[in-house]
């Protein structure tokens, strides 16, 4: 309503406008830097670069002699790296021997052991146990492969047997993780219950954090008034499947999915990235700061087209730092998402092109340390990216806070403010170290500034509790006072008037 | 002018009518009949409650906690604001008036403004307060301020209700309908205002255009 009325004021002064009209032509082609944020009005903020490229691989320079065809996966190790060399059906070893080089150490292209064929059809993912066994999506022979290290074949994960999976369906299984009980999750093309989960001695055991189905009461009306037709050219209403997933080292798994649709997102009725528990649920926190409620997880708030690219992110994969922050890693625009364990914003960087940072069909994301390397399908390199200043400064700051070091953790967000005034993460980290030194004061002070009421609610609480401890004497008194004063001025005009009609009185004057 | 001012008589009337206005808060039906038929209430004292309000809906933005309203600056015009606020009241006492005349309501334009005006008292005299008040609660507790703040609403609507049946001389079931009426009345004013300014627009356009082509030729 109140809308429309503004709408009726902006008529009358666009008359106005008229004008002036050729004036308000404006530059509008801004350069946005490579980095960038949401703030708390979803405003793009410019950022300095928390990572740069610190190199990108070739097959060349990774010294491969078979040049990489089209690598889908992906797995860090130690200082090693794994990739899915999946139209060359081998996995690729890289060691990383300095902090910008990655040489080449060895393959895997078979096995040895009773199970047959002894090679790989189209390895799309590898997870590597803490025993050093190696679990290989085998996709185009439908298994899922458990070696030894010496590759010597262990045993097989195969389609489960289950009346809810189609007997039809070719079973591909494209992405793995594992638990440390050995447990085997998969994601596998056309199975959209959940995650496969298998126990470690092979056998299926259910479908694990399924989508929800969300029912569309429009959907309901079209599918009573269609034709057969009409239904059968509808698409089928199923849930979404994933696309990736990643054990942290809790043992929840992360899992991604880029069969999004905006409307759903923006609507709440999806999420991009899950963090799934044991029963199956969903656990990632989502307690940033936003107009709208809370931060949504799903990459970029605004899905128009530009660039020849339209619609929500697209998350292919997702990897976990230690301290529980998440990157979220986007085939749709080619961008990284970097998330904090609270679900805020960290920042974004890359982009779709041939330039080093950016990419053409990044399809695997992983983590060393704080390095990231994304693995592009369509390129075949791999592109390493390292934390600058500004990104050790505010990696820094989290880890302080993490390990109780408030003062310390204050002081590196204070850097990082000098880097960059328009970072809400800044803010809020510094209120939240003041917060914890017990100076509520300039925690409120923080927390306002960037709108958050949560933490700002912390805050004024400890500081109500601690002027009313101060003051008590003072507060009874004033609402001792507040009682007593009127109460008394009563007590007196009653005693007046009663002198004035008392009898008594009245023949005395 | 200032003589008028100066007159301490003036300024005693006012004020009483002004504390009408409290009186109207509790006694709504028996206050907005003497409102209007024993000439209680004031054009002043009238006017100044909705400059009360006015003050009271944009002062909010910036006093209130910024737990309850978070405020988007850089878009925001202030008369753009008020205007919000300010055409849906002149609209609605305009379109009333207009429609109740049709159908033997008793009020006439005056005493529908005073009587409007009156009715939103309880909105200045529950917001301030609450104003204040949101910057000393937390998230918590925000539903003391929500509650309040629906209620200073509800008391706006109840009292204005009742109000325009005891101006016009309705009864309830009447009252209602023209209310009704008088929405529909405002939504047919802003067609017709959406119209006239895109006419105008159009016209200017059209001599600018027409000069600009001229300016172009000689």
């Amino acid at each position: 309503m109140r809308k429309g009325f503004k709408r009726t004021v902006a008529l009358a002064l666009s008359v106005g406008m008229l004008l002036g009209m050729s004036l308000s032509s404006y530059a509008t082609t801004i350069d946005r830097s490579y980095t960038y944020n949401y703030d708390y009005w979803g405003d793009v903020q410019d950022s300095p670069d928390m990572y740069s490229v610190c190199k990108v691989f070739t097959s060349t320079e990774l010294g491969l002699e078979k040049r990489l065809n089209s690598p889908q996966g992906s797995c860090v190790v130690g200082n090693l790296l794994y990739v899915c060399d999946t139209g060359n059906n081998r996995i690729a070893i890289f060691e990383r021997t300095s902090r910008e080089s990655f040489t080449f150490v060895d393959e895997i292209t078979s096995f040895e052991g009773s199970e047959e064929p002894k090679t790989f059809s189209s390895p799309t993912d590898i997870a590597i146990s803490e025993e050093g066994d190696f679990y290989i999506a085998d996709k185009g022979n439908a298994r899922i492969l458990k070696l030894d290290k010496d590759l010597n074949f262990v045993q097989k994960f195969t389609k489960p047997i289950d009346n809810s999976i189609d007997k039809d369906i070719v079973f591909q299984p494209s992405k793995i993780a594992i638990d440390t009980a050995g447990r085997v999750y998969c994601v596998a093309i056309g199975i959209n219950k959940g995650l496969i989960k298998y126990e470690a001695d092979g056998t299926f055991n259910g479908f694990v954090g399924a989508t929800r189905v969300v029912f569309d009461f429009k959907m309901y009306i079209m599918k009573k008034i269609a034709t057969q037709e009409q239904l059968n050219k509808m698409e089928s209403f199923v849930p979404t499947e994933y696309d990736n997933l990643y054990m942290d080292k809790e043992g929840f798994i992360y899992a991604c999915t880029g069969n999004v649709e905006a409307d759903t997102l923006k609507a709440g009725d999806a999420d991009s990235v899950r963090r799934i528990n044991p029963l199956g649920d969903d656990i990632l926190i989502r307690n940033g700061v936003y107009w709208d409620g809370d931060f949504p997880v799903y990459g970029d708030l605004y899905m128009g087209n530009g660039g020849g690219y339209s619609g929500p992110s697209k998350f292919a994969d997702v990897t976990v730092f230690d301290n529980d922050a998440y990157v979220c890693l986007d085939r749709n625009r080619g961008r990284l998402f970097a998330y904090d364990d609270q679900g805020r914003m960290i920042c974004v960087f890359g982009g779709a092109g041939n330039m080093d940072g950016y990419f053409r069909n990044p399809l695997a994301l992983e983590h060393m340390d704080y390095d990231l390397i994304v693995v592009d399908q369509l390129d075949c390199t791999i592109t390493l990216f390292t934390l600058t200043d500004y990104g050790r400064l505010v990696f820094g700051a989290m880890d302080q806070f993490d390990n109780g070091e408030y003062a310390k953790s204050g002081k590196t967000w204070r850097e990082v403010m000098k880097y960059n005034g328009n970072y809400d993460l800044a803010y809020i980290g510094l209120g939240r170290a003041y917060l914890r030194q017990k100076d509520y004061d300039k925690a409120m002070d923080y927390f306002e500034l960037k709108y958050d009421a949560e933490n700002y609610s912390k805050a004024y609480k400890k500081h109500r509790k601690e002027f009313v401890e101060d003051h008590i004497v003072l507060i009874v008194i004033v609402i001792l006072a507040l009682f007593l004063i009127p109460l008394g001025i009563g007590r007196i005009k009653l005693i007046k008037y009663q002198i004035q009609i008392s009898d008594a009185f009245k023949y005395n004057n | 002018m200032f003589a008028a001012l100066k007159s301490k008589e003036n300024w005693q009337r006012y004020f009483k009518s002004l504390k009408f206005s409290l009186y109207c808060l509790t006694h709504p039906i028996d206050g907005f009949w003497d409102l209007t038929h024993e000439k209680r209430g004031s054009y002043s004292a009238a006017t100044t409650i909705l400059v009360l309000a006015i003050a009271a809906y944009v002062i909010r933005l910036r006093y209130t906690s910024f737990i309850f309203i978070q405020v988007y600056w850089e878009d925001l015009n202030i008369f753009m604001y008020i205007a919000s606020v300010l055409l849906p009241f002149i609209l609605f006492v305009v379109g009333n008036w207009a429609l109740t005349t049709l159908f033997d309501g008793k009020g006439r334009l005056g005493q529908v403004y005073i009587a409007t005006c009156y009715a939103i008292t309880p909105y200045p005299l529950i917001q301030f307060p609450l104003m204040f008040l949101s910057n000393f609660i937390t998230v918590d507790e925000s539903e003391f301020y929500s509650a309040m703040y629906v209620i200073s609403i509800i008391w706006v609507l109840f009292i204005g209700i009742l109000g325009m049946s005891q101006v016009h001389e309705y009864g309830f079931g009447k009252n209602i309908l023209f209310l009704v009426a008088t929405v529909f009345a405002m939504l047919v004013m802003i067609f017709l205002l959406m119209l006239f300014f895109s006419m105008v627009s159009q016209g200017v356009a059209y001599f600018i255009s027409l000069t600009k082509e001229m300016l172009y030729r000689l």
